[in-house]
């Protein structure tokens, strides 16, 4: 099952820092995040089209169409701010 | 990455003499370094704010980072760098990073050094949560960062 790691702002709103879940169907990012959405409250709201966040497949900065596998490391989390 | 360069995400505090004493000894083809310390300020957005913590993302950061530091070397002509990026607790007035650029002259080492540190904004994984008298909040991503990194994509210089 892929691993699911949430950072700042977004891990803090989760309540969890990691998970896994089962691989989506599709395979994606987009399937991913609707999956992730159908849990309702926070995560529909802050996973909503539109708003800020970003998403890394294994260390590497993914879109939407970005395939996922069963071993794969899935970071969400805000725009960054670092400096 | 480099031998010459050097980057790293630390909870210590770093020492800029150190840093710029060790990339200076490196080659005596240096002609000039270049040198960017972001510094905690002790207000932001109109308030005080008495203290930051800093949290990265262990591996994907210090990848960035590396990819960043890649990405200057294929536009100026460097001899070393050095990338030092503090998390966890900072308090006012204390250094978050060090950005130090060596070049045979000042112009490449000026603009690679502000080319890493505006792509250090807006791609290194880093958030940063402050504290303040209402409470503590995290810091939102600012519009002029994306801004300033999209500069470089227009400059002629292509990757």
């Amino acid at each position: 099952m892929p691993t699911l790691l949430y950072f700042a702002r977004l891990r803090e709103t989760f309540g969890v820092e990691r998970e896994q879940v089962p691989l989506p169907a599709p395979a994606s990012v987009a399937g991913l995040l609707d999956a992730l959405r159908a849990r309702g409250s926070v995560w529909a709201t802050e996973l909503a089209p539109g708003r800020a966040f970003r998403v890394a497949v294994n260390q590497r900065v993914a879109n939407a169409e970005t395939a996922v596998a069963d071993t794969d490391e899935i970071a969400i989390f805000p725009p960054v701010t670092g400096g | 990455m480099h031998p010459a360069d050097s980057v790293r995400v630390q909870t210590a505090p770093f020492d800029i003499g150190d840093e710029h004493a060790r990339i200076a000894a490196l080659s005596h083809a240096t002609g000039a370094i270049a040198s960017f310390t972001g510094l905690m300020r002790d207000t932001n957005e109109g308030d005080a704010v008495r203290a930051m913590t800093l949290e990265h993302y262990p591996g994907m950061t210090e990848a960035a980072l590396v990819e960043i530091v890649t990405d200057a070397r294929k536009r100026w002509a460097l001899q070393a760098v050095t990338v030092v990026h503090r998390v966890g607790t900072l308090l006012p007035g204390e250094a978050i990073v060090l950005v130090l650029t060596a070049s045979a002259h000042r112009g490449e080492a000026f603009s690679a050094c502000e080319f890493i540190m505006d792509y250090l904004k807006t791609r290194a994984p880093f958030w940063k949560k402050e504290e303040t008298p209402a409470g503590s909040r995290w810091v939102d991503a600012r519009a002029s960062d994306d801004d300033a990194a999209a500069r470089w994509i227009d400059d002629g210089v292509t990757d």
